[in-house]
Formats: C-alpha cells, sequence, structure tokens
C-alpha cells in the first residue's frame, strides 16, 4: 500500500504579524515578498492548475486587476505546481478564454512558501493548497486572511470591499459596519472612558447609543 | 519578467530596464514613473542585473556598469 504524503504541521500566520518572507520562482521572474513593499498586495493561493473553479477565479482576479491598481494593490498567485505548468495554463485561459492574466503566479513546488502561510490544510487536501487570500499591508503586515475549501471559489467584489475597508480605516482612523461599502457611513471608534462616553452623545455623530456612533466621511 | 537569460545575457525587459538608467543613477521608484512598469518589477530586475554586473547599486539608488553602459548604448 502506498504511503500517504506527510505534510508538516505548520501554525497559520496571525493577523497584524509581519508577513512570513520569502524568494519563489513566479512566472515573472524571481521574486521576494520585499520586492512589493509600498504596495498593497493581495497574496492568494489556489489548489492546482487547469482545473475548472481555480479557472473562473483566475478569469475573476484579472478581471479586477485594474481596480486592484487603481488601490495600489498587487496580486500574486500561488500554487504548488511548476512554473512551466503556470505557463501552459494561463497561455491556454489567454487562447481559449481570451483573458491575459497580468499577475505573477508563484511555482511552489517544494511548498516552502504554503508552508509559510498555513496554505496547506490536510483535511481539505494533502497536496494542494486550499484557497486563501492573505492582505498584505505597504509595511508588510498581514492584515487580513480568508480561507475558502477546494469546492468554493472567491468573491471578488468582496476582495475590492475588504481592501476599501482597511484603506479606509487606516486614512480615517474609524471602523467599518457589517456590509459596508465606500460611501456608506463609518464607525466612531468608541469612548475609552466614562468621561469620553458622556461626551460623546454631544459629540454631533449620528449615534444609536454612546458605544455606537457613526459618521459620514 | 526576467531580465537576464541563463547564458547571462539581459532578456528584453533587461535592456528596458538598462536603457531606462543611460541618464544616471535612479532608484527603483524612479524607474517605475518612468517606466510604468509595477515597482515589484522593477526590484526584482534589478536584482537580476545587479547579479549578473550590468548595474551597480549605492544608496539605494542603480547606475549603469560599465558592461551596462556598453550594452545600453
Amino acid at each position: 500500500m502506498a504511503e500517504e504524503p506527510q505534510i508538516e504541521e505548520v501554525g497559520l500566520p496571525v493577523l497584524g504579524q509581519k508577513a512570513p518572507d520569502f524568494e519563489a520562482v513566479t512566472t515573472q521572474g524571481t521574486l521576494r515578498l520585499s520586492d512589493f513593499e509600498g504596495n498593497w498586495l493581495v497574496l492568494f493561493s489556489h489548489p492546482a492548475d487547469f482545473t475548472p473553479v481555480c479557472t473562473t477565479e483566475f478569469i475573476a482576479f484579472s478581471k479586477i486587476y485594474e481596480e486592484l491598481k487603481k488601490r495600489n494593490t498587487e496580486l500574486l498567485g500561488l500554487s504548488v505546481d511548476s512554473v512551466s505548468s503556470h505557463i501552459a495554463w494561463i497561455r491556454n485561459v489567454e487562447k481559449k478564454m481570451r483573458v491575459k492574466i497580468p499577475f505573477p503566479i508563484i511555482a511552489d513546488l517544494n511548498k516552502e512558501v504554503a508552508k509559510k502561510y498555513g496554505m496547506i490544510h490536510p483535511e481539505q487536501s494533502k497536496i494542494e493548497t486550499v484557497r486563501c487570500v492573505f492582505v498584505i499591508d505597504p509595511e508588510s503586515k498581514i492584515r487580513a486572511m480568508i480561507y475558502y475549501p477546494l469546492t468554493t471559489g472567491r468573491n471578488m467584489k468582496e476582495i475590492l470591499r475588504l481592501i476599501d475597508a482597511l484603506q479606509t480605516t487606516d486614512k480615517h482612523k474609524v471602523a467599518t459596519p457589517a456590509n459596508w461599502k465606500p460611501g456608506d457611513p463609518v464607525v466612531v471608534p468608541p469612548p475609552a472612558t466614562a468621561e469620553q462616553a458622556e461626551e460623546r452623545l454631544k459629540e454631533g455623530y449620528k449615534c444609536k447609543d454612546w458605544y455606537l456612533c457613526m459618521k459620514k466621511l | 519578467m526576467p531580465c537576464v537569460s541563463s547564458d547571462g545575457k539581459p532578456t528584453t525587459s533587461g535592456m528596458a530596464l538598462l536603457k531606462s538608467l543611460k541618464d544616471g543613477a535612479l532608484s527603483p521608484k524612479d524607474i517605475s514613473s518612468k517606466t510604468g512598469q509595477p515597482l515589484f518589477r522593477i526590484r526584482s530586475g534589478l536584482r537580476e542585473l545587479k547579479n549578473a554586473g550590468y548595474v551597480e547599486e549605492t544608496d539605494s539608488k542603480y547606475r549603469l556598469s560599465e558592461n551596462g553602459k556598453t550594452l545600453a548604448k
């Protein structure tokens, strides 16, 4: 009986920590995480080239590429396939689906990057990466993570919304409520003291109570 | 894109990067603004060209080496 491949147990990254550095072969040459410093980065993994859900996702990621650029955000894909496989797949997508894949894709054959980012979940697959999204800020800190199973394609609008929300939080020092989208009111950080709570209701915000106040930007 | 091929010569992308340095030393950000290429690609390309001896780095700015100057003419 063939032995099952052994996958090294690794912890998942933590929000706010410095994103693990790497140097990896990609479809656009050898790249390091530090090459992206100064930009926001969406690092995402997909299970395998030439598979149906991944193909729909790559087309969808390509379609939001220009929107991401407007947000000073780069895209970087990853799977444990070879760079030749990546090249063959993106050429096929371009030829058959008429969509050019403009972003680099890491060929993580030795799973070095996948292990650092906790992208392999053995209960899903011992040999493929699950559908991870890491939003990394210009200082290389991990700001958000999304993990989807193999069967479920990701929602590009949510990825754009998430970046908008993070950038709005950084710029205006506010939080964003459920289902927030650009233009909607934002949440004023809650008061830290009883005195501030008393004053909060007089500060001109739209408040349900002292702890839930909103404002327009 | 890879800027140096397996035979050690600059690729088309590498040559474009070398030519962007013809007028003097620039930072990766300056080159990115000048060429419209993403910053990550410029940084990666400069690293390759530096390792191959076509550019030199001083204080985070890159200039053509003698070899680079010959090619960028």
